[in-house]
């Protein structure tokens, strides 16, 4: 499908403008560099600028926190601490009712990677994040959890007292008879799937312009937050506000959000304190290593799946068992991800019985929060992994266990076992479309021919039930229905649009979509130019939000694909509503019935005499220039205002039934993948995506929508994750550590649609924004399964992964070859390494000199200098570096199991700018015949903050390069150097150059480092 | 050249898009903060400051730069082009901005601004640009939005034009939209 | 990400900026392209006290032939290497490598002999250097010096240049009759940092193999020219060797599989070019 020439939709109730690929009224500006998103706004000369202290550390108490220095120096105006914080507000609101409390900043402790510590104002961003350097922070690490199983266990570190463990939620729900479905049938089949975390990471980071009003009380904000303005109330509650002392505002353009910009709250929160403590505004933009490392991430979720299954594969019943993973702290709206889905848990799949256990657990990650898909990924990838897998085992095409259950074309509006109810659809239509147009018998020959000469090449499907315009009492689902009793019901999904005139008859309209690059500008003036008879480029869109000026509700902004079958339908309601007032004014001034009138080509007239016309703008003055002539029954012919939420969208019900979105779009998909035996690399070969999203509003930005979430969705699915290490270290903190797909990595995919309109929406549209990022995954994964013939498939789907499920066995390394390094242990730490060293000098000496701290001043890498604490305690400041970089740090070394002179434990922590470790080393010396020493060791040790999350590429090499380093120097200074070659590390050894390479550099690298002569 | 001292803003003077531009830049200022609020040409957006986004992407002396990884006070002197430059007049869009509105190659729009400069410098260079050509300097940039392919179209059809016509480096005068 | 203070010196000429080298040593930095130093700088990874820009500095950014080699000045950037006259004959080894460093967009700026001296251990163009046995000149103010590439790369992102050192130009063998190059690579996504680059050099009688991305620099191996299952055991063990580990992107075990993969692939293509 092309988008280039404008099509008129196939479906359109009328011929207008809706339904045509018009040219965006937005793309002008952004073409051509004036563009106004948030860092381009004016702002006044007063204002500050901000950057943050963040924790390098999963899981630390703050020993020692001293901002004077920061606040000392110049062009620093102010520095926010967790004290002031603490002094001017409140916590934030939890999302369910648990004994915990979230600061938007770390007060004892800190929980994540990348918890802010510590505000700096400043004149400029530069001077900001001098003064942050000058921070002098001492943290005492804790244990940390990163694995959501392992948080559950009664030995794991907790993170909040209160919780009395690390489970914030633990709900059962059971809909029909699930224990009789399992109990009668044929097979129970079930999956454990792990889903990883990642998040879209829109190329616009997180930025605001906070202020704070003394006169008044009152903040007023400008950010580029997406909405739900659900989150305006938590904001104002925590800086002790009134909603009307909070002025939210966001910039017309923003760019992309994908739900991210929903997580920038509680940094909304601390800059508008930054801003009263400042007594100034204060400017803040996120960089991207703390986009990456602190932002927010969509969960991660641990699902055990079963199914009972009759023999033809029709499912009768499933049992959900889902573990989802928070983060550090349980943010609004979280749960949220988990229930999102709860009124769709049963799929595009007619299964009346359902058991489901979700359990809430927090960690030491970066808090989770809104993200393209919503909760769609986790459960479809388990769903649709055993959807394959029942085709597996009960020997069936997958494509004959989806048919057997599909929900009947018939049965629509479907309500499912779990109180969802699917406005329209007809999926036995749209699957078998999309097999016979997307080619799906060429594809399985094309299979059977890449396999029977010997290649690997797979086909997975997903089939979807998308949801859009979330219920905003899905939530509440969470508590219990005496709970949700007490708190009163929510529910519903409030869309508003202003249609106004002005005095030539100009149209305007106003919502509160927060567009973040969909095109709500064009869409409305499309929707609004047909209602009016108008062209398109007469009408004028205006989408920012002014919680100050605008109609707005707490469902307002960009998220749950709402904009095409809520926002855009009221708009169509508000303009229909002005169009009769407008009507039975121009009745009376043309003395034709109201109901014989039409509007088209910037005329009013009526139907049969088309020569009895008024224009447009004529009649749409009056209001303005005669409001005197008009008709009582017109009403002011102004502004028009419409409030639209659907009935539909209910509360909960006592017995846990939620229909927790209006709109139900399906999408089926069919992926060929071939994989490279050699390299374990994933190739997309064909990728067949078949949508039914209602009625298609803009084909072109349908398509934009679909094509755009394809490829969020193949990063997911084989290329990025926001990773930790075991001790939670962050991994992934630059683009060259999380690979966002370029060009070269996504494909086109082969778009198909089927309309069936949405019967609950104005304009019979659905959402179709986020569906790919629900499907894509998991039917790249279904089809690398059957490519490979496994079951146990984890995203991303590296090559690495790939290459070890190929399970192949690896040429053994030739004899006299060195050890391959030991691979790590899953829960073991980031680095390990075993190694040799050979003296010239016998082990007393060298181990006089280990212990030694007038000595060890000299061995340490970059020391700077040695504090002796105690007979076994070190404390040293040194330089540690490679290449370019280098940093400063802390060192606190202890000597442990001392049996002299034959082996010691170093346990050692440091920590600096740059980051921190953490790690422990065993060294044992032995005498050589020829009088000197052999000295092995071994250690493991974890690095955290910056340099793990940006560096990890080198971190390995790096650590052993430090060792070379010390025990060269440890050679030099106990007498006679190092011998052969100095330290060898189960890393590379060149035979070519055995001991020149190695020695030569480090007497250079010692003569850097000040120490060698 | 005398040194320039880190705490001390000297002048710093380049031709931006056709005309002379001044401002005072301490050495460690970035090009890309000082192209948007020093001399205010908002349209170079910043996305990650570490050279991988490419949304910061410009033409220094006729060569694409990130404006990220160079310092204001390297393009002393020097001819640096940005989005701004590229419409042939107010009211107008060059073919390549064009071929991007009509294929839908933009959607929030922020990624945008580097990714003509890229394509532009191509079309510049070698004007029947092929596929291959166009992904392989396009890979230089991440567009979360569009998932490139209408990207790849628009520059195709960008191309497909100016090949035809080398001289029309602007696109008819607008029929429809605020421009 | 805002970089820490430094001064700034932009050299008029060598002499100039050994100068400058030379007065404060490890405490300065040569911004050339800047296109690994900058993100450094960027995130405060680096804080030299002084940058000495060589960018200007026309005498260094020639590409000339001389003496069998081709000599590429440090102000050189990778585009104009990689658009020099006739580059895809005599030097058919970088004309292959050059497009994987990295993107177009940092090609224009980055220099060749700025990778060579930031010397990290996936990048493309040390591997070549190694391969074809370049060799690298370097200057001070005290003296002039040539070092081959295997004493230059000694290590992560370490080499065997002095404080007051500048790389004045890299010198890389131009392709010898009878000779076959070819350069295989493989990353996560095109333009990253290789997880294994391989570069192969063969004549009739030797292949020589030079692998990035696997240790800490990178390595190379001479072999007569073997065939088949002898080729097979020469990168086999050449695999284990290398002391492959496990990061963020790849495992060990795949750095294995792809040197054997790869290597095998760059020696037979060297071979089928040396026709």
């Amino acid at each position: 499908m092309s988008a280039a020439e404008p099509a008129p939709s196939q479906t359109s109730a009328k011929p207008g403008h809706l339904g045509r690929s018009l040219p965006r009224f937005e793309d002008a500006a952004l073409l051509t560099g004036r563009g106004r998103f948030l860092d381009d706004l004016p702002v006044g000369p007063a204002t500050l600028q901000a950057a943050i202290l963040r924790s390098p550390h999963a899981h630390a108490r703050i020993v020692k926190l001293d901002v004077s220095a920061a606040r000392a120096l110049p062009g620093v105006a102010a520095v926010l601490t967790s004290a002031e914080v603490q002094a001017l507000s409140a916590p934030l609101v939890v999302g369910v009712k648990a004994p915990m409390t979230c600061w938007p900043i770390a007060t004892d402790r800190v929980r994540y990677v990348g918890e802010p510590v510590a505000v700096v104002v400043a004149a400029d961003r530069y001077l900001a994040e001098d003064a942050l350097e000058a921070i002098a922070i001492d943290y005492a690490p804790l244990p940390a959890v990163v694995d959501p199983e392992r948080a559950l266990a009664a030995e794991a570190p907790v993170l909040h007292e209160g919780l009395g463990g690390n489970l914030a939620s633990d709900r059962s729900f059971r809909y029909g008879d699930p224990e009789a479905a399992f109990e009668t049938a044929a097979h129970r089949i079930g999956i454990t799937v792990r889903y990883p975390r990642n998040a879209v990471t829109p190329i616009e980071t997180y930025g605001m312009v906070c202020e704070w009003d003394p006169g008044e009380d009152g903040y007023e904000v400008t950010a580029n937050f997406q909405g739900p303005f659900s989150i305006h109330a938590v904001i104002a509650r925590s800086l002790k506000v009134p909603g009307n002392r909070l002025r939210l505002k966001t910039p017309r353009d923003s760019g992309g959000s994908f739900g991210v910009k929903q997580g920038m709250f509680p940094v909304i929160v601390l800059m508008a304190l930054a801003a009263r403590l400042a007594g100034r505004p204060v400017k803040w933009i996120e960089d991207r290593l703390e986009h990456l490392t602190a932002s927010v991430s969509a969960t991660n979720r641990v699902v055990t799946l079963a199914a009972a299954v009759e023999a033809d594969g029709k499912i009768t019943a499933l049992d959900w068992d889902q573990l989802e993973d928070v983060g550090a702290h349980l943010r609004a709206p979280e749960p949220a991800t988990l229930y999102r889905m709860h009124g769709n848990l049963t799929g595009a799949y007619d299964i009346r019985n359902l058991a489901v256990r979700n359990r809430v657990v927090v960690t030491n990650k970066t808090p989770t929060g809104l993200n393209r898909g919503f909760g769609g990924p986790q459960v479809y990838f388990a769903l649709e992994r055993l959807v394959q897998k029942i085709a597996v085992t009960l020997g069936l095409d997958p494509v004959a266990v989806i048919r057997r259950n599909l929900i009947p074309a018939g049965a629509f509006p479907y309500r499912t076992a779990s109180g969802g109810l699917y406005d329209s659809g007809d999926y036995q239509k749209a699957l078998e479309t999309a097999l016979r147009d997307g080619g799906h018998a060429a594809l399985v020959e094309k299979r059977d021919r890449v396999r029977a000469a010997g290649g690997l090449y797979g086909i997975g499907f997903a089939t979807v039930v998308e949801p859009s315009v979330s219920n905003m009492g899905y939530v509440s689902t969470v508590m219990t229905a005496a709970e949700r009793a007490k708190a009163g019901p929510k529910n519903g999904a409030q869309a508003t649009a202003t249609v106004a005139l002005d005095p030539v008859g100009g149209v305007s309209v106003h919502v509160a979509s927060v567009p973040q690059g969909q095109g709500h500008r064009t869409v409305l003036a499309q929707t609004v130019a047909d209602s009016l008879g108008l062209e398109p480029a007469q009408i004028r869109v205006v989408a920012e939000l002014d919680t100050a000026r605008d109609a707005w509700s707490i469902a307002s902004g960009n998220y749950a694909s709402r904009f095409a079958a809520a926002v855009a339908g009221t708009a169509h309601l508000a303009a229909e509503q002005l169009k009769a007032k407008l009507a039975r004014l121009a009745a009376a001034q043309l003395n034709v019935p109201a109901e014989a009138l039409v509007f088209e080509g910037g005329r009013v007239c009526a139907a049969d005499t088309p020569d009895n016309a008024i224009p447009f703008a004529r009649l749409a003055a009056t209001a303005h220039w005669a409001p005197g002539t008009i008709p009582e029954a017109a009403g002011q012919a102004l502004r028009e205002t419409v409030y639209w939420t659907p009935p539909q969208l209910t509360a909960p019900t006592p017995d846990d039934q939620v229909n927790s979105s209006l709109c139900h779009g399906f999408i089926l998909d069919i992926c060929g993948v071939a994989v490279e035996r050699a390299s374990g690399r994933v190739v997309i070969d064909r990728y067949v995506t078949m949508h039914d999203c209602g009625r298609v509003l803009h084909p072109g930005m349908v398509e934009g929508q679909i094509v755009g979430g394809f490829a969020n969705a193949v990063g997911a699915a084989l290329y990025e994750e926001y990773a930790y290490g075991p001790d939670g270290a962050f991994l992934a903190g630059s683009f060259a550590d999380y690979l966002v797909p370029t060009v070269a990595e996504v494909p086109r995919p082969e778009i198909l649609h089927v309309e069936t309109p949405s019967p609950f929406t104005p304009l019979g549209a659905k959402g179709v924004g986020e569906g790919n990022c629900m499907s894509t995954p998991v039917a790249i994964a279904n089809a690398v399964a059957d490519a490979l013939g496994v079951e146990d498939v984890i995203l991303p789907l590296t090559p690495a992964r790939v290459r070890a499920l190929l399970d192949e066995p690896e040429p053994p390394a030739p004899a006299g070859t060195a050890p391959a390094a030991p691979p790590k242990r899953a829960g073991g730490r980031a680095l390990a390494g075993t190694g040799s060293a050979g003296f010239a000098a016998p082990p007393q000496r060298i181990w006089d000199t280990l212990l030694d701290p007038a000595t060890l001043e000299a061995i340490v890498p970059g020391c700077h200098k040695v504090e002796k604490l105690s007979e076994t305690r070190f404390l040293a400041e040194v330089t540690l570096g490679v290449g370019p970089v280098k940093g400063r740090y802390s060192v606190e070394v202890a000597l442990s199991d001392l049996v002299e002179p034959a082996s010691v434990t170093l346990t050692a922590s440091a920590s600096g700018a740059l980051g921190t470790g953490a790690g422990q080393g065993h060294v044992r010396l032995a005498a050589t015949p020829e009088g000197g020493t052999r000295l092995d060791y071994d250690y493991e040790a974890d690095v955290g903050g910056k340099v793990a999350a940006v560096g990890g590429r080198l971190l390995d090499g790096a650590a052993r390069l430090v060792i070379g380093q010390f025990f060269a120097a440890l050679g030099r200074q106990a007498g006679g150097g190092t011998k052969g070659g100095g330290a060898t590390d189960g890393g590379a050894t060149d035979g070519a150059g055995a001991a020149g390479p190695w020695t030569g550099l480090l007497g250079r690298l010692l003569r850097l480092l000040g120490i060698g002569s | 050249m005398p040194r320039l001292s880190a705490d001390r803003r000297t002048e710093v003077r380049f031709t931006l898009n056709g005309r002379p531009v001044a401002g005072l830049a301490e050495p460690r200022l970035l090009l890309s903060d000082f192209l948007r609020h020093v001399v205010g040409a908002t349209g170079t957006h910043v996305g990650c400051e570490h050279g991988v986004c490419g949304a910061c992407t410009v033409r220094i002396d006729g060569g694409l730069a990130r404006s990220c990884l160079t310092l204001a006070v390297q393009v002393e002197g020097c001819t640096v082009e940005t989005v701004e430059g590229l419409a042939p007049g107010p009211a107008r869009l060059s073919v390549l901005q064009e071929a991007f509105r009509r294929h839908h190659a933009l959607q929030c729009g922020f990624c945008t601004a580097g990714i003509l400069m890229s394509l532009d410098t191509l079309l510049r260079d070698e004007p029947a640009a092929d596929k291959a050509r166009i992904e392989e300097v396009l890979g230089g940039h991440l567009c979360r939005c569009t998932g490139y392919g209408p990207i790849v179209s628009a520059a195709l059809d960008a191309a497909e034009r100016l090949s035809e016509d080398p001289g029309a480096g602007d696109a008819p005068e607008e029929r429809d939209g605020d421009v | 990400m805002k970089p820490a203070r430094f001064d700034y010196q932009r050299a008029e000429s060598a002499a100039e900026a050994c100068e400058a080298l030379a007065e404060l040593g490890g405490d300065a930095r040569v911004l050339a392209g800047g296109q690994s130093l900058v993100p450094m700088l960027n995130m405060r990874l680096a804080q030299p006290r002084l940058l000495v820009d060589i960018s200007r500095i026309e005498a260094l950014q020639k590409i000339e032939r001389s003496g069998g080699r081709l000599l590429v000045g440090a102000g050189a950037r990778q585009a104009a290497l990689l658009s020099h006259d006739g580059l895809a004959e005599a030097a058919p080894l970088l004309a292959a490598a050059l497009p994987w460093v990295g993107h177009a967009q940092t090609r224009a700026r980055g220099t060749v002999c700025g990778s060579l001296a930031h010397a990290d251990p996936s990048a493309e163009l040390p591997t070549c250097l190694l391969a074809l046995q370049g060799a690298v000149r370097l200057r001070s103010s005290r003296r002039h010096r040539e070092l081959p590439a295997e004493a230059f790369l000694a290590g992560l992102m370490s080499t065997a240049r002095e404080d007051d050192e500048l790389v004045e130009a890299a010198a890389f063998p131009l392709r010898r009759a009878g000779e076959g190059q070819a350069f295989r690579e493989f990353g996560r996504r095109h333009g990253d940092f290789a997880i294994v680059g391989a570069a192969a050099v063969v004549s009739a009688q030797r292949i020589r193999l030079a692998v990035g991305g696997v240790a800490d620099r990178p390595m190379a191996r001479d072999w007569p020219a073997l065939e088949g299952s002898a080729l097979d055991d020469a990168l086999n063990a050449f695999a284990w060797e290398l002391g492959a580990r496990d990061d963020l992107h790849a495992s060990a075990r795949l750095r294995r599989d792809l040197v054997r993969a790869l290597g095998r692939e760059a020696i037979e293509e060297a071979r089928r070019c040396r026709a």
